[in-house]
């Protein structure tokens, strides 16, 4: 780990302007927020995050859940996952991004990670990870040693011949499918990305993996209200039982009306280099019935996700098996 | 037949922990958290291929940072000798060759450097700017041992295994190749070392299962007098024999704690552990099995590769069982080593019989449903009535009431055969599966003194160590059996190489080695007490014959009388000036000498369920009952948390755990708790252990054996039997992946 500055901002502008200056935002920025540090302080430690400078931000007034006037949630960033997997409001309306969350990491590490750290969770590509590997995320045009390497839990979808690094984060893949909001105080003031452009795909720089740029911090994430009567869960399958990666999840979103779905939203997770929502896939759904009547038309929803998917050596089971992920969590969650 | 178990006050009874305190409380303290004044700190610079050269270090840029003392390397350490050859354990390796030792780079992780600095910091950051430049070949770590058809060497043999097997037609035999990953021992304390040299005597605080071992080769490498040197190793953080044998990592911390003149504290990071530690290796096993129509065994044979070291030459000795397990008139057992890029495979609890128990009952399970027979059934008729490996009885086997009262609990008359037929009310299809466990019962040689003080301290003293398996409790409760006091009078000193020699912490030998020799020590040393009672001139009993006197209590009593009427022995001890009394102890071993009278092993049986959602892929054990005769059980306690741990640590043996070396790098490349997956919590459900109590007194007095690795055996193949009866796919590639199961007809 290298010597580091440290300093703690109390106040929005003054953290926006301690890091403005900042090279960049992205992979090797050096001034970086720290909240939870769960992923950060690990990646310095292995030397693959080397930041000069650290601006704490625990400190900012961005620790409260609200409901929004459409029934929605304005969630601050500093909320641990912890609080906001357990806040009654989110296990009665929300029940996939409750249980999104408690299916990721330990209770210990819940307690310590935000709401915006886990939005920004790094992969666990073991060659990201590791300073003796090539890695064109942590190192630009060193090469990608998972390509022909250790690739089991990577990504199948949107990989590009340069990264298929899969992200990790299972609180993500709910606010995909909840359509969120990313609040951001920036140097130009405050503005709103939603989560389907947050996120980059890796393409020939997978070192940029969000919109965010020097100064820029989550400050809020604003999730809207549910149709009454929505109903939602997460799947989560993985190895062993807990404490684990997903190598495939689903967070699914249904309207019924009476065995018939009148409106469904899903993103799945573990298998792409973002949380992976594709519209069309949803389209096969609407209308359709639900249930184990839906076997087909679910089937025909996975395929459809999972088009243009692009398995390699070791992962291509997760073709397989994340259709029946979200066959499983549709027929479960409409039946 | 079992002997009959005696009436034991303290002996067999649930005893918590006597050291428990001390841990919870966090004032137990391991090698790590032995802070010395003036203490330096090392870390190892790792290398970063499997394969090739070393062309140069700079170290200047390491060097120039504030706080750092020095990098060593092949350059400037100091001398480190060899280790005389030794066909025992005295001076017992898996990595002979010394650190630094020439240029060749033969693993991924070698230590290349070391660095040294007045903190833990300065002293990790020189190591990460260490630039060495390397010649690089490519490396092999390949698995797939078979496939190169290597010279095979008979290990043991009767009878004509080839021409049997040959000769039994296909409908009654079976060949299949089974296969492990390599498996790291992920004990939860990282390997470490804080050595302290004063100018004569070498002081070593070691992780270490050995301390011993540990000595002798710590002397023998330094060039240092054994006398001169000490290890000590009061607690261990569990070892699970990656612990056994010294590594790398202690003998650099020595050699620089002996130069430089100050302490040297050096913990392995987790990697490292991983890399320079030991695992048990990845292995190949080719069984042959041919069988009567009826299922009587007419030939087993058994071939096995591991992979080792490109210097050393570790042999899994998975046939070890097999040699004694069933009754069959022609078996061959043979062996090789694939060399290989990697660190040094060691002993990893159960080694042998654990991977080679998974192979052979598996491949028992697959004859079974051959001959469409029950396979708790075919065990039954294949019980030999000797071990016919080596002619000899057997001292105590009981492998068929364990399966019986196993079925009995598990409810296993029950069970349908055929795949995929049985569900549970939540709709989860059931799988059912079953094996056995086997593991040897020997002594090593031990020593133990038992001392009354005048102050009215009796503590037993052990030269060996407790690595987590409650070996304290152990000889708390023989001392406390034996002087027929209260469990909380005794104080037990171990870790120490200046305590009388104990055995080492392996092979599940401890408890049976130290019974004999706890026992005369403290036998004796209420002898001395009553003697000293019978003739000190201060004496109340002066001129009593001793034999009329009695110890019991914590008192020195006539017979004739209770304990209440007689003089405390601290007291006894002050009225006559005997500052301490000391019995002494001590038992031969019977583990490595010529061919044995009697066959010793302990026994178990295993039932496992499985349930298989095959809509998720999704696979999970169920219920666990595991039957285990190791005689008679000091601690059930204790014990029980012991079989426990062999199961937990058999799940992750047969779903998760698998060590991935990269092909291209030779790295092991998930060496971290994150990427190296075993069980937590929730995989584990019910287990259910029950011990047979058949106490065969050959080995000690109270008919007790080790029970520290047999829990393992068996339990991964028993897995592998559960998921092939639930989703009908036969896993012979340890660990058994979301993968396999995807290609499920059920």
């Amino acid at each position: 780990m290298k010597l580091f500055a440290y300093s703690k901002q109390n106040e929005l502008q003054g953290a926006v302007a301690d890091t403005a200056s900042a090279r960049t935002a992205q992979q090797g920025a050096d001034i970086r927020y720290i909240a939870g540090g769960t992923t950060l302080i690990d990646l310095m430690k292995l030397n693959v995050e080397t930041p000069d400078k650290l601006v704490d931000i625990t400190g900012l007034p961005l620790d409260k859940i609200e409901t929004t006037s459409d029934g929605g949630l304005c969630i601050g960033a500093m909320v641990r996952n912890s609080d906001l997997a357990s806040h009654p409001y989110v296990q009665s309306h929300y029940p996939v991004l409750s249980q999104a969350i408690l299916s990721g990491a330990s209770a210990q590490l819940r307690n310590k990670a935000t709401t915006g750290g886990n939005l920004l969770q790094k992969t666990r590509c073991v060659y990201y990870r590791d300073t003796a590997f090539a890695c064109n995320k942590r190192e630009p045009g060193s090469g990608c040693a998972a390509i022909d390497g250790d690739h089991r839990n990577l990504a199948i979808l949107g990989t590009s011949e340069h990264c298929i690094a899969s992200n990790p984060s299972d609180m993500n893949v709910a606010l995909m499918a909840l359509e969120a909001q990313i609040v951001i105080e920036g140097k130009d003031g405050k503005r709103i990305v939603p989560i389907a452009d947050f996120y980059t795909l890796p393409g020939d720089t997978p070192h940029i993996e969000t919109v965010l740029v020097p100064g820029d911090l989550i400050t809020h994430v604003i999730v809207q209200g549910l149709a009454p009567g929505a109903r939602s869960l997460y799947l989560k399958l993985r190895d062993r039982a807990s404490y684990e990666f997903a190598v495939s999840s689903a967070a699914v979103i249904v309207e019924m009306h009476g065995d018939t779905i009148n409106d469904a939203r899903f993103a799945m997770g573990g298998i792409g280099t973002k949380p992976w929502r594709v519209a069309e896939a949803e389209q096969i759904i609407k209308g359709k019935r639900g249930g184990a009547d839906g076997q087909a038309t679910f089937k025909a929803a996975a395929a459809r996700l999972l088009q243009g998917a692009r398995p390699l050596k070791e992962n291509s089971f997760k073709v397989e098996l994340a259709k029946r992920c979200l066959v499983h969590a549709l027929t479960t969650v409409s039946s | 037949m079992p002997a009959k178990n005696i009436e034991h006050r303290i002996i067999g009874k649930a005893t918590d922990r006597i050291d428990g305190p001390l841990k919870v409380t966090g004032q137990a303290k391991y090698t790590s958290d032995r802070h010395l004044p003036g203490m330096l700190y090392a870390v190892p610079v790792g290398a970063t291929i499997a394969n090739g050269t070393i062309q140069s270090i700079d170290d200047r840029e390491a060097r120039a940072l504030p706080g750092v003392l020095g990098i060593y390397h092949r350059g400037n350490i100091g001398q480190i000798y060899r280790v005389p050859p030794d066909k025992g354990f005295d001076f017992k390796t898996d990595e002979a060759r010394p650190p630094f030792e020439d240029d060749t780079v033969r693993y991924y992780g070698q230590f290349v450097a070391v660095a040294v600095a007045e903190t833990l910091e300065a002293a990790t950051d020189a190591a990460s700017r260490v630039k060495v430049q390397y010649q690089a070949q490519t490396p092999n770590v390949k698995g797939r041992f078979f496939e190169e058809n290597p010279k095979l060497k008979v290990e043991s043999e009767r009878g004509n295994a080839t021409e049997a097997f040959t000769n039994a037609t296909a409908a009654h035999k079976i060949e299949q190749i089974y296969s492990s990953p390599a498996q790291f021992h992920s004990a939860i304390e990282l390997h470490g070392t804080v050595a302290d040299y004063d100018g004569r005597q070498l002081t070593v605080y070691e992780t270490t299962q050995a301390i011993g071992t540990h000595r002798n080769v710590i002397a023998a490498m330094l060039g240092l007098d054994v006398q001169n040197v000490k290890v000590i190793s009061k607690f261990l953080g569990s070892g699970f024999g990656g612990k056994l044998w010294p590594w790398t990592h202690s003998v650099l911390a020595c050699t620089l704690a002996r130069d430089l003149g100050r302490p040297i504290k050096l913990v392995n990071t987790r990697k490292a552990v991983f890399h320079t530690s030991g695992h048990r290796p990845e292995i190949e096993q080719r069984i042959r099995l041919s069988a009567t129509p009826q299922g009587h065994l007419t030939s087993i044979q058994h071939d096995y590769i591991n992979h080792a070291a490109m210097l050393d030459k570790y042999v899994e000795t998975c046939g070890e069982a097999t040699k004694y397990f069933y009754s069959c008139p022609n078996v061959k057992i043979s062996s090789a080593v694939a060399k290989r890029n990697v660190g040094s495979p060691t002993s990893m609890r159960g080694p042998g019989a654990v991977p080679g128990l998974f192979a052979t009952e598996s491949a028992l399970d697959e004859l079974a449903i051959k001959l469409g027979m029950d396979p708790v059934q075919l065990r039954i008729i294949n019980e030999p009535q000797k071990d016919e490996g080596l002619d000899i009885p057997f001292a105590s086997r009981h492998l068929l009431e364990c399966y019986k009262t196993g079925a009995q609990k598990f409810g296993w008359d029950k069970r349908n055969p055929k795949v995929g037929s049985m569900r549970n009310n939540d709709g989860l299809i059931l799988g059912w599966g079953t094996a056995g466990a086997g593991w040897i019962a020997e002594r090593i040689p031990a020593q133990a003194s038992v001392e009354l003080g005048h102050d009215g301290s009796i503590k037993v003293l052990c030269g060996t160590q407790d690595i987590g398996t409650g070996t304290y409790t152990i000889l708390a409760q023989i001392a406390a059996e034996e002087l027929k006091v209260p469990l909380d009078r005794i104080e037990v000193k171990l870790g120490d190489t200046t305590l009388p020699p104990g055995p080492l912490s392996g092979g599940s030998m401890v408890t049976g080695s130290v019974i004999p020799a706890v026992q005369q020590a403290a036998q004796t040393a209420a002898k001395l007490v009553l003697s000293a009672a019978a003739t000190a001139p201060n004496s109340p009993y002066n001129g009593v014959d001793e034999k009329e006197l009695d110890f019991k209590d914590g008192m020195v009593h006539r017979k004739s009388e209770d304990a209440k009427a007689g003089v405390p022995f601290d007291q006894l001890l002050k009225t006559c000036k005997y500052k301490v009394i000391t019995g002494k102890g001590q038992s031969a071993g019977t583990f490595g000498g010529g061919k044995p009278k009697e066959s010793r092993h302990s026994y178990g049986a295993h039932f496992v369920e499985v349930t298989w959602q095959p809509e998720t892929a999704r696979l999970r054990i169920n219920r666990v009952v595991t039957v285990i005769d190791a005689g008679k059980i000091l601690n059930p306690k204790a014990g029980r948390n012991q079989i426990e741990g062999s199961i937990v640590m058999g799940m992750g043996m047969a779903l998760f755990e698998g060590g991935r070396y990269e092909s291209r790098l030779g790295a092991p490349i998930n060496s971290n708790f994150a990427d190296y997956v075993m069980a937590v919590h929730l995989d584990v459900p019910d287990l259910d252990v029950t011990f047979l109590e058949f106490a065969n007194t050959d080995l000690n007095a109270y008919g007790a054996r080790g029970i520290g690795e047999i829990g393992l055996a068996g339990f991964a193949a028993a897995t592998c039997n559960a998921v092939y009866h639930a989703t009908g796919v036969r896993v012979r590639d340890l660990p058994i992946r979301i993968e396999d199961l995807l290609t499920s007809q059920v």
